[in-house]
């Protein structure tokens, strides 16, 4: 009798302490919430504003030019041997001074996993990886880069 | 010419509410997807025109040009009407509701109730538990299985809770001694608001936690749940009806704390006296902050599970809802 008289007792002491812990918990839960809800939010608003992107960022491909404005690519084909996707299509020509030029180059970028291993591979820095993402089309064919397209994409100097 | 006047005022009375009340129920769910970002540290919605002020519009012209689908094998009578019941509940809901003491205008004294009925709070009553048929009658005539289940779960869940609901207010209804809406504000003049001077607080809790059930809001969003029933009751619908229970959502939320202000925070009574004309004015900052405690609690708690929920309507609210009836008894006998 006085022991369940006391069980009883100390179970209702346990669920009133449980009671207090839950409303406690759940008024930290609120006041959390209050504070973040008077914070900066974090969101850059993107057309406005654009995010920097990391120093090593592999954006959109492009053709470092020479002195004559041209490519300084070779046409080795070191570039279409290591691509992973194989999204490089180039067409070599033999130049009457006995050197190698690019006659097309192609970069199908829906392909591309922006691995970056073309400018790895290239010997003469030619190609190279830029800072650009911004790159939509509404058609498949208009995502292919062609040779005027990557020296296009070059940064402008300065 | 009495009568004429009266249906006049009536009108103006009914239009103005109508249209006040449509425009905050637009404004509420720009307001509800505003807080929600500030509180998960983003910006919401910020496009259409300046921060976002015409979203509501945009919302509305899409829903409403929205393809209206009926599914083949719903109840089609049922399907169409739910939509209607709830927002009709909801709106009805503002008929009884004190917005402000009274204004005089072209010699007469106009007050801010459209029905000052003596059977207020019992009038409330009733339209809420209407509204509970808009959400089961939608849910179960789309021939959906999630549908089905939300509405199984809306109807367990507002029973249960309604209960809790009506027997949390049972002691303002003691300490009045009635059920007119208007005399129960004009009994808390003066900052006798039965939340705190007549120890109505927890009541006040109570009655909070059970307008969430009602209302179908997160912690308690059983008969919509996302996550387990794709949107629950109103999965098939689409265009102005969905439109409609979306409004009759967000009208059910200002209508449960227009009665929580009315009932437990003095109504139009305010920390200094305005002018009865601009009462309202208080009427409308405390249903404010209850609204915004709404959406606040929204960001905060995640949903309960469907047995927890059952759990702490019957095991826990009823019982502690019941014991205030008893205690605000005991109140009013030793305090005569």
């Amino acid at each position: 009798m006085v022991i369940s008289l006391l069980k009883g007792i100390w179970w209702f002491i346990k669920g009133i302490g449980l009671l207090v812990a839950s409303v406690f918990a759940l008024l930290k839960g609120l006041r959390l919430t209050f504070s973040k809800f008077f914070s900066r939010p974090v969101t850059i608003r993107y057309p406005e504003h654009k995010r920097e992107v990391a120093p090593r960022w592999r954006g959109i491909h492009y053709f470092e030019r020479d002195e004559k404005g041209d490519t300084c690519c070779v046409a080795c084909g070191l570039c279409v041997a290591i691509c992973p996707s194989q999204c490089i299509r180039l067409v070599a020509v033999e130049l009457d001074g006995g050197g190698r030029y690019p006659e097309q180059y192609e970069i199908n970028t829906v392909r591309c996993i922006y691995c970056g291993m073309c400018a790895e591979a290239c010997p003469v820095n030619a190609i190279k990886l830029g800072r650009n993402y911004e790159f939509v089309d509404y058609r498949r064919e208009d995502l292919v880069l062609d040779k005027g397209r990557l020296l296009a994409n070059a940064p402008k100097e300065g | 010419m009495e009568l004429i006047y009266f249906l006049i005022e009536n009108i103006v009375k009914v239009v103005m509410v109508f249209a006040v009340l449509m425009g905050v129920v637009a404004y509420l769910t720009l307001a509800e997807r505003k807080i929600l970002g500030r509180i998960q540290v983003r910006y919401g919605p910020n496009r259409v025109g300046p921060f976002g002020l015409f979203q509501p519009i945009a919302d509305g012209i899409k829903a409403f040009f929205k393809e209206d689908v009926v599914p083949a094998r719903a109840d089609q009578t049922l399907f169409v009407i739910a939509p209607m019941i709830s927002i009709t509940a909801a709106i009805s809901l503002f008929a009884v509701i004190p917005f402000g003491e009274y204004i005089d205008f072209l010699g007469r004294r106009i007050s801010f109730t459209i029905a000052n009925l003596d059977i207020g709070l019992l009038y409330v009553f009733a339209i809420a538990s209407l509204g509970e048929y808009g959400v089961v009658l939608g849910g179960w005539s789309s021939y959906n299985k999630y549908g089905l289940m939300g509405a199984l779960r809306a109807a367990a869940q507002m029973i249960s809770y309604e209960i809790a609901l009506a027997l949390s207010v049972m002691g303002v209804l003691m300490i009045s001694g009635t059920l007119n809406l208007v005399e129960i504000v004009q009994q808390q003049a003066g900052w006798h608001w039965n939340a705190f001077y007549h120890f109505q607080f927890f009541p006040f809790i109570f009655y909070i936690v059970c307008a969430l059930a009602e209302i179908n809001r997160t912690p308690f969003d059983m008969p919509e749940a996302e996550a387990e029933l794709a949107c629950g009751f109103n999965i098939e619908y689409s265009s102005m009806k969905f439109a409609l229970f979306f409004m009759a959502e967000y009208a059910h939320l200002v209508a449960v704390c227009a009665i929580a202000t009315t009932l437990f925070l003095g109504g139009w009574d305010g920390p200094f006296n305005l002018p009865p004309a601009l009462s309202w004015i208080w009427f409308a900052a405390k249903t404010g902050i209850l609204v915004y405690f709404f959406i606040w609690q929204r960001g905060t708690f995640p949903r309960l599970r469907y047995d927890q929920i059952m759990r702490f309507g019957w095991k826990f609210l009823l019982p502690l809802t019941l014991a205030n009836i008893f205690g605000t008894g005991l109140y009013m006998v030793l305090t005569g």
